[in-house]
């Protein structure tokens, strides 16, 4: 796993459906192993193969479509509603995604892509519109996404900014977990339980 | 200052706020189960850390579990591998397991409850989106991904972004027949799969104050299915009484003491939300799904949206919905023909939801055509319901008691639903593919998923009582 984003420029793979949720993302009979490795030969699994059938694709699913490749996967809005399996970002992540745009995250799927280095980059319906016309219309378009400047753009086109905590984006672009963060406060910890009785 | 019920949770468990940035929130309560445990582990052990608080975890084994035979091996190996995973992690790290075959064992979000463990004002976490269950006692409960499990497991903490705050209000009396989980379906229809993405949801009103823990359970559990972070409901004396003498509450002075606390947990008048919604209990009837995202509800005598009455925007959605479900737009829901029938999951397996069956299929027969499958949430739940007879209800009517576990809500172990086969499930997931590929799921109530049991149909279980 890549960890450490800044500036992603790549060609862009464009789903324009709403409210994907998780289990379609990754359906819950492949969340069966005890490793994080792997799960992108699954992601889409049931809008990618008839049948569960690896040998027949569904030829009209975007990601079976030669023309559309990249690091950034473009989604109408809602994207990752559902269950909280983190899995759904390592698919995500391990097909060979780094940057997923959309007008509208999920909560909790927002924090799993961040805790893996995917970046979850909210622009407004108009700029999303805009996308997927500009991206179907010409499928080598190339979008640039640079997190110092929260921008996202492409050439030729427009331009946006995108919102993403401080905190947050120190940890990504220096490939900081927030494990290493809270590890760093046990003794903080310690005091509060000590002062706050709670349970 | 007026401060809700969030606010005074919250603020108690805020370690420290990053400038800028999230809060560090301290967890009182971590559940843990088979499926997002394991790389948890993994990476505490890569790290060469313990767990720092054992005791604050709890764990079970719900969402691979088989409901026949619970007591022969697994016989799916995968599913085998991630329970006996679980069992050598919680050996390893000094963790109470309630596995296959404990007493305790059950769906995460029923054992928690039912057995005192999750308590009003406590923080609690879980690697499953339905963790807002616990909710209804008045808590902050949310679900976590596995990167967050492993943050918990090594320092009871977590960082948290402080949600925006939302009011639902229901008031009124509830029409004949409809239940909590119409209450919930109605919610999310109107306010759609994403309407209260980013908030805290706290239901209030008398329409709320008026249902047992189980029917609050219910309402709290679905939070999720319109995008909030977690649901709550403010403890009462409805609440207190159910807590009373369970496993793991408090007892002697220091139930008193806790009861004193808890009686603060509600929003204070003048306390600020940064929205509001009220409901009027009289709209509601039973409800059920029609479409691939719970957002996607009618009355049971409504009909699916014609394409004219959906905004061009969210047609191709719409369209692709229909598509899978196999159903035309405009047609009514009522007399649709169901194949099976899923009485249980996290949202609808408790006691009361059995018993809410067992009165309404007494002395009725289950249709021929169709498969019905009634699993308890708990081994607690299912010894409970063999002790009041509803198995043996059950068992005149044409039914079957299984064991408990997660089973067809989401097709994890052998309980899947056939493709292009029709489920009306009390689960709370209408997802594409969601109880196995290809299944087409209706969400409904317990009580109008058995009246299509009886009927072989969809229908309006008013008639029927």
């Amino acid at each position: 796993m890549s960890k450490q984003i800044n500036i992603i420029e790549s060609t862009a793979v464009p789903i324009e459906i709403e409210n994907i949720d998780t289990d379609q993302i990754i359906p819950a009979r492949f969340l069966k192993a005890t490793s994080r490795d792997g799960f992108g030969k699954n992601l889409f699994r049931d809008w990618r193969f008839i049948q569960d059938d690896e040998n027949k694709p569904k030829t009209e699913f975007v990601l079976n479509k030669p023309t559309y490749k990249g690091k950034i996967l473009v989604a109408a809005k809602n994207f990752g509603c559902g269950s909280s399996r983190e899995h759904a970002a390592w698919a995500i992540k391990d097909y060979g995604f780094d940057v997923v745009v959309s007008s509208f995250f999920a909560d909790i799927f927002k924090n799993n892509a961040l805790n893996n280095f995917l970046l979850p980059v909210t622009v407004s319906e108009e700029f999303l519109k805009e996308i997927f016309s500009t991206v179907k219309k010409n499928p080598s378009t190339r979008l640039i996404v640079k997190l110092q400047d929260q921008t996202i753009e492409w050439e030729g086109g427009k331009k946006e900014k995108f919102e993403i905590n401080h905190y947050k984006k120190t940890c990504l672009i220096n490939g900081y977990d927030d494990i290493d963060y809270l590890l760093s406060m046990r003794g903080e910890i310690e005091s509060f339980e000590k002062d706050e009785v709670l349970f | 200052m007026s401060k809700t019920l969030f606010e005074k949770i919250w603020d108690k468990h805020v370690v420290k706020t990053i400038a800028d940035g999230p809060s560090v929130l301290y967890i009182d309560k971590h559940f843990i189960h088979e499926v997002t445990s394991p790389q948890a582990f993994k990476g505490l052990e890569q790290r060469g850390l313990k767990v720092f608080r054992p005791k604050q975890v709890v764990a079970t084994a719900d969402h691979n579990v088989p409901t026949i035979n619970q007591h022969l091996p697994i016989k799916e190996e995968l599913s085998r591998i991630q329970v006996q995973t679980l069992k050598e992690n919680c050996e390893k790290f000094g963790i109470e397991l309630y596995g296959l075959g404990h007493p305790y064992q059950g769906i995460v979000h029923v054992i928690g409850p039912e057995l005192g463990i999750t308590q009003p004002g406590m923080t609690v976490v879980c690697g499953d989106s339905h963790t807002s269950t616990h909710g209804a006692f008045g808590t902050i409960a949310f679900g976590i991904g596995t990167s967050e499990v492993e943050m918990v497991l090594a320092t009871q903490c977590l960082l948290q972004t402080k949600p925006k705050l939302m009011r639902i209000n229901v008031e009124g009396k509830l029409n004949k027949a409809v239940v909590s989980k119409d209450i919930i379906l109605y919610i999310i229809s109107q306010i759609s799969a994403s309407g209260a993405t980013g908030y805290a949801v706290e239901y209030a009103g008398s329409a709320i104050r008026s249902l047992s823990m189980e029917a609050r359970m219910t309402i709290c559990n679905m939070s999720i299915e319109m995008g909030a972070r977690c649901g709550m409901i403010a403890p009462d004396e409805i609440t207190f009484e159910y807590m009373k003498g369970r496993a793991f509450a408090p007892k002697g002075a220091k139930w008193d003491e806790a009861v004193a606390y808890w009686k603060n947990l509600q929003s204070d008048p003048g306390a600020r939300f940064d929205h509001e919604i009220n409901i009027d209990a009289a709209d509601i009837e039973p409800m059920i799904t029609y479409g691939t995202n719970p957002g996607m509800g009618i009355g049971v005598t409504g009909h699916v949206p014609n394409l004219s009455e959906i905004d061009e925007k969210e047609k191709p959605s719409f369209e692709k919905s229909l598509n899978y479900m196999g159903l035309e737009p405009g047609i009514d829901i009522k007399g649709k023909k169901v194949d099976y029938v899923f009485i249980g999951s996290c949202t609808n397996s408790r006691i009361e939801d059995l018993r809410m069956v067992a009165n309404f299929v007494k002395g009725k027969q289950k249709a021929s055509d169709v498969e019905v499958w009634i699993v308890p949430g708990s081994r607690q739940v299912e010894k409970q319901a063999r002790e009041e007879g509803i198995d043996k209800i059950l068992e005149d009517a044409g039914f079957m008691l299984r064991q408990p576990g997660c089973s067809a809500c989401l097709g994890m172990n052998e309980d899947k639903i056939p493709a292009g086969k029709y489920c009306i499930s009390t689960s709370n997931r209408n997802f594409e593919g969601r109880q196995g590929p290809n299944a087409r799921t209706f969400l409904a109530s317990p009580l109008t998923a058995a009246a299509a049991a009886i009927t072989g149909k969809v229908a309006d279980v008013r008639e029927l009582i």
